[in-house]
């Protein structure tokens, strides 16, 4: 086996011990946060603060009892739960985690795959999650199912244009596809010479395009209306139970933790820090640590987000995506194109 | 290795390609559909185009082809029960696109094996900024129309769907309460 083989395998490899560990750590931290935010214990029996909470809810989804409901088409209701999963395992390859490393004279960039297509490779793949949600609606053979699955398909659709404009917004002044290229132009001289050159900063509007539409793609409260349990019981996943409906869990919060990595290295930086050199192996680990700790304070905001705020109604978020967003950043785009052309940014 | 690679997803085309056009359920035929473009776009990976197979899972599969599932659904399409009357102007067209496109393929073909030099499959009509200056300048009064043709199906979706006595969700007040 070649070297090149080898350490693809071993930066696979961490990726997937990170991404597995998301549902679990999210899990708790979702249930500890909720209650702190409504001034409740939360679990508290398994280990210090309930950490064990997830280990032991893990061996309740093995065990349950799980089998199809009649009149269920058996083939696409057992494939929709792994597939959700893949969009989820696949979408990390293109996001850059570190510096270039060099081991036994072998030139070993931290990132899976640096293609040229990078984020649209990202892109692409995250949009291939709405199938799983539209063939366990329509396969569990129950109304509730195929209305989550509806919903889904036509929101995940309407907010990834607005999506996609925001992430094109700052592929400019960057002038490449590829996230490592976006990471590199954020470690340039500060802005103002006080602020980190983050793309947040000039470009504020398509940041909050991208964090609601993010919120939306993944189906996250306020936008949760795919699942909304007052009106559908539990959208696509209802006829789901044990660990078919864990791979459901474990997609929504892997395909968190992935738009999380892609907000952390468009606008914050990804894995690099202002003024400070990062490379060698002990820069290497500080700028995963770095790149995990942006991660995890997105993925605290959407805990804080969605038990913070109401759900919307549905004409309210269609309008909210085609007649606010979806305009907002068609102007963001067209004001980014302007300031990189006037060389500004 | 590359060839295996190729190969299989070759036949996995092909053969998602049958499913689509046998199944009888149309929510399978648009699954299968998923794969063949799938398959076709890891085959545009292998053949060192792959902002063209990025593409094509972005625009194909995850969003045109879950639009037609989304119709599917909505219309509550049922499983065909048997072989539908074919109305004849169809199947003449049918008939004519596939020759035309049989055709294509026997002149491709011809040239492959009588020898005549393809273009070579150069970077700057491959890469991002090769297929930017390209279209920009060589292609930019078909994509300008091409911008039109959208624009006009936009426009005239948009008329056929609104009907003029139509409720308008969207600008409803907040406290006008009730289901919608």
């Amino acid at each position: 086996m070649s070297f090149d083989v080898l350490a693809t395998a071993a930066k696979i490899g961490l990726w997937l011990g990170i991404l597995l560990n998301v549902t679990p750590v999210m899990a708790w931290v979702e249930r500890r946060g909720s209650a702190l935010i409504q001034d409740r214990p939360g679990p508290n029996r398994l280990g210090p603060f309930g950490i064990f909470q997830s280990l032991a809810d893990g061996v309740k989804f093995l065990f349950k009892e799980t089998f199809p409901p009649a009149g269920a088409d058996r083939l696409l209701y057992l494939l929709a739960p792994v597939l959700s999963l893949v969009p989820a395992l696949t979408t990390y390859v293109v996001i850059p985690f570190g510096p270039t490393l060099e081991i036994r004279g072998h030139q070993v960039p931290l990132i899976v795959a640096p293609a040229d297509t990078g984020v649209l490779l990202l892109l692409g793949l995250a949009s291939l999650g709405v199938y799983s949600l539209i063939m366990a609606g329509y396969s569990s053979n129950n109304k509730f199912s195929l209305m989550g699955a509806i919903r889904a398909s036509a929101q995940m659709i309407s907010y990834e244009l607005a999506l996609t404009l925001a992430v094109v917004a700052v592929l400019l002044p960057a002038g490449s596809l590829r996230l490592d290229d976006v990471v590199s132009y954020q470690q340039g001289p500060l802005w103002l010479g006080i602020l980190p050159r983050w793309n947040v900063f000039p470009q504020l509007v398509g940041f909050m395009v991208f964090l609601i539409a993010a919120f939306a793609e993944t189906n996250r409260l306020p936008f949760d209306l795919p699942e909304a349990e007052s009106e559908l019981v539990a959208g696509y996943h209802t006829e789901y139970g044990g660990m078919r409906f864990a791979m459901f869990f474990m997609g929504e919060y892997m395909a968190m933790a992935a738009l999380a990595a892609l907000g952390a290295t468009l606008y914050f930086g990804g894995w690099s820090l202002p003024g400070i050199d990062l490379s060698g192996w002990g820069g290497a680990a500080l700028g995963l640590g770095v790149l995990l700790f942006k991660i995890g304070l997105f993925m605290w905001f959407f805990v804080w987000v969605r038990w913070s705020f109401p759900r919307f109604r549905y004409d309210q978020l269609m309008r909210l995506g085609w007649k606010v967003l979806l305009p907002v950043a068609i102007a963001n785009l067209i004001a980014v194109a302007a300031m990189t052309l006037a060389g500004w940014l | 290795m590359e060839l295996g690679i190729f190969v299989a997803f070759a036949l996995l085309a092909v053969a998602s390609a049958i499913v689509v056009v046998a199944h009888r359920n149309p929510v399978y035929s648009t699954l299968s559909l998923v794969v063949t473009l799938v398959s076709t776009a890891a085959m545009f990976v292998l053949l060192g185009a792959p902002f063209i197979a990025a593409l094509q899972i972005l625009i194909y599969t995850g969003a045109i082809v879950v639009l037609f599932l989304f119709v599917i659904m909505l219309l509550n399409v049922r499983r065909e029960a048997f072989a539908p009357a074919a109305n004849q102007g169809q199947r003449w067209g049918a008939a004519l696109a596939g020759a035309a496109f049989a055709g294509l393929l026997l002149v491709m073909l011809w040239r492959a094996y009588a020898g005549v030099p393809a273009q070579p499959l150069a970077a700057d009509l491959v890469s991002l900024t090769g297929l930017a200056r390209s279209l920009f300048t060589r292609y930019m009064l078909p994509f300008q129309i091409i911008g039109l043709l959208l624009l006009a199906a936009v426009t005239a979706a948009t008329v056929l769907a609104r009907r003029p006595d139509a409720v308008d969700f969207g600008d409803r007040g907040e406290g006008a309460g009730g289901e919608p």
